[in-house]
């Protein structure tokens, strides 16, 4: 039981980071659908540098900066050019996929030593909880501390209540003199490095190789974890490790004894979005509520004179 | 100096020049990338683009790769512009595959007439059933149709892998994750002796004049283009939201599903794990580059399939990695959304604007 609830966590971390930048995002009242492709550029990104240069904490930071300048492509087109944020989002993300192929071509199957997991001396000591939590690798701990640092940011702090006038209502925003067009390039920056050390958690620490489409949907799936958690920021820590869990489950099921193909169990997480996506869809009001109201509109301030 | 203007009515130029314009500019950015790493960009310009159509046998690789593209980008196209967000053409392609093949496989041994048509409605009703849970539950539950779409991707894809591991493995095919050879009764026959191009390929062409049909000349058409253009004129119209939600999508998920049965039953043979090299994704840039119009459609699968074939050549001739191809079309969607901002702006000179 231990043994999978910690599993669970750390299947979960990829999912945590990815949808901690998406919540922002969103909250900023940008949808970006390019998750995937930032996530997987992040993962090359950070495996190529790990591999070349030996050293894996340059590999998490270029990871971060690719996802950054990933996220600046959508930003310009978005907020800039007033594309349609769906169809750019379809874009970044098939962009993503192919670049990361193509520049990863040569160093499939390579394998490096990825990150490895540091008890926390004390915490790690006790019993049941030590394990699950305090015996993980350094970017479980900073994942915790983003989490917690975010919670505090987004409800306690005016950077917070800025970010959500903005994707409430940019045209109130802009009135009061917030430069809504920058904190939307920064919330979508923000959210570009966290897939972006999201990707390199898959490369360095999950898997530490690099495989094309590795990330196997895990942009999408946060995509629908923000929805589950309804845009709240403590409640995505607790639905990435739900969803870690979805995915380990036919470990848990081999545990127990039962045979079942490995190929129907892959689909477990991926039919449990579904429901959830379901289960939240169907409380639309509940929805309508929580999601920040102006998620997906374009704001133009030309538009505003 | 120049400034942006934002036009008075959409430009019918742009809206045409725009889809040419993103091509002109991926090729320039697909020149300076090869420059960068080495290559001669004429030459690779030249595997990817021209060499395709060099000689009859690429010509009729190039058709092939374009039946499947263009039927998944007609029903995208309809989609679409009805404001359905279908990313899942994909796994609508993989569940008409699967339920094709689960049919041919039944008429293995057999010689009947009926072989091939069954095993195709097997495959366009198993997209169709695809496309329907989807949906079912954005219209039941108003679940999020882009994610929802895109998971029933994954899901059919874990399916067809389970299927070709399990129940429809070849018996005697030495545990490969591959069905049996279908009978030549549920092939797709080819339509020119020389070349491999099939009956699906037929059916793709009239798929695009099929959709122009409903699109241009029919009352549903009609209905479809002024939801996507105005929702509440729509429903102050009368028109029925749910069914033609219904409509756009079991229209796309036939077509996907009838291009994942072409697929097994025409060039493949048999049912294996990768059907598709990813043409239900590559099918939204075809249906974007083709402006959501059925014919539009038609000229942008055929460069998309060129684009595709060129890939493989680059492959083969020089070494560049096939994954070159997803990057070229999803800069050529960038590309394309940046240009389309000239339907509705212009630049013009502040001098000129003064007047």
């Amino acid at each position: 039981m231990v043994q999978i609830l910690f599993a669970a966590i750390k299947t979960g971390t990829p999912l945590l980071f990815i949808a901690l930048g998406e919540v922002i995002c969103e909250k900023s009242g940008i949808l970006n659908l390019g998750q995937e492709g930032m996530m997987l550029m992040g993962a090359v990104v950070g495996f190529l540098v790990s591999y070349s240069t030996g050293n894996i904490g340059l590999g998490v930071i270029s990871a971060m900066a690719m996802g950054v300048l990933m996220s600046l492509i959508f930003a310009v087109l978005v907020l800039h050019i007033g594309a349609n944020q769906v169809a750019t989002g379809l874009a970044l993300t098939i962009f993503g996929t192919g670049l990361s192929a193509f520049i990863g071509a040569d160093f499939v199957g390579q394998i490096i030593q990825g990150f490895q997991p540091v008890a926390i001396p004390v915490l790690s000591d006790i019993p049941y909880i030590g394990r699950i939590l305090f015996s993980h690798d350094i970017l479980v701990y900073f994942s915790f501390c983003m989490t917690v640092a975010l919670i505090y940011i987004v409800n306690k702090t005016r950077i917070g209540l800025t970010l959500k006038a903005v994707g409430e209502n940019p045209h109130a925003a802009n009135a009061i003199g917030i430069k809504v067009l920058r904190v939307r390039y920064l919330a979508v920056m923000f959210g570009g490095s966290m897939a972006g050390i999201s990707g390199a958690y898959m490369s360095l620490v999950y898997t530490p190789m690099w495989v094309e489409g590795m990330t196997a949907g895990r942009g999408w799936i946060a995509l629908a974890l923000v929805v589950f958690a309804s845009w709240r920021v403590g409640r995505i820590m607790l639905g990435a490790y739900l969803f870690g869990l979805a995915s380990i489950m036919h470990l848990v099921l081999q545990g127990f004894g039962w045979s079942i193909s490995p190929n129907l169990l892959a689909m477990l997480p991926y039919v449990a979005t579904v429901i959830v996506m379901v289960i939240i869809g169907a409380d639309h009001f509940k929805e309508k509520l929580l999601a920040p109201r102006s998620l997906g509109k374009p704001f133009n301030p030309r538009n505003m004179a | 100096m120049i400034r942006i203007q934002a036009r008075t009515e959409p430009s019918t130029l742009m809206k045409v020049a725009s889809p040419l314009l993103a091509i002109v500019l991926t090729l320039i950015f697909g020149s300076i990338l090869f420059t960068a790493i080495g290559k001669d960009p004429y030459q690779a310009l030249h595997v990817l683009l021209i060499a395709p159509l060099a000689d009859s046998y690429n010509i009729g690789e190039m058709f092939v790769k374009m039946g499947p593209l263009l039927l998944c980008a007609v029903g995208l196209s309809l989609c679409y512009r009805a404001n359905m967000w279908n990313i899942g053409a994909e796994g609508q392609l993989l569940a008409g595959a699967l339920g094709g093949s689960a049919m041919a496989l039944y008429f293995i041994d057999s010689e009947s007439v009926f072989a091939l048509p069954l095993t195709l409605i097997a495959g366009i009703l198993s997209g169709m059933l695809w496309a329907a849970l989807p949906t079912f539950l954005k219209l039941r539950y108003n679940s999020n149709l882009i994610l929802t779409t895109i998971m029933f991707n994954y899901i059919a894809l874990y399916l067809l892998i389970w299927a070709v591991h399990g129940p429809l493995r070849d018996p005697d095919g030495y545990g490969f994750p591959e069905s049996a050879i279908f009978s030549d009764a549920t092939l797709l026959p080819t339509i020119f002796e020389s070349s491999r191009i099939h009956l699906g390929v037929l059916f793709a062409v009239l798929s695009g004049v099929v959709g122009w049909f409903i699109l241009s000349k029919t009352h549903l058409g009609f209905q479809i283009r002024v939801f996507g253009a105005d929702e509440p004129a729509a429903r102050y119209a009368g028109f029925s939201g749910k069914k033609l939600s219904w409509f756009v999508m079991l229209f796309a998920g036939a077509l996907a599903g009838l291009a994942g049965v072409s697929e097994t039953t025409g060039p493949i043979g048999q049912l294996v794990p990768n059907v598709s090299p990813g043409y239900g994704y590559s099918a939204i840039i075809v249906a974007y580059l083709g402006r959501l119009h059925p014919i539009g459609a038609i000229l942008a699968a055929v460069f998309m399939a060129v684009l595709y074939m060129g890939g493989d050549l680059a492959q083969i001739e020089m070494g560049i990695p096939v994954a070159v191809v997803s990057m070229f079309q999803g800069v050529l969607l960038f590309f394309l959304l940046a240009c389309d901002f000239f339907i509705n702006n212009r630049l013009i000179s502040t001098n000129q604007a003064t007047n």
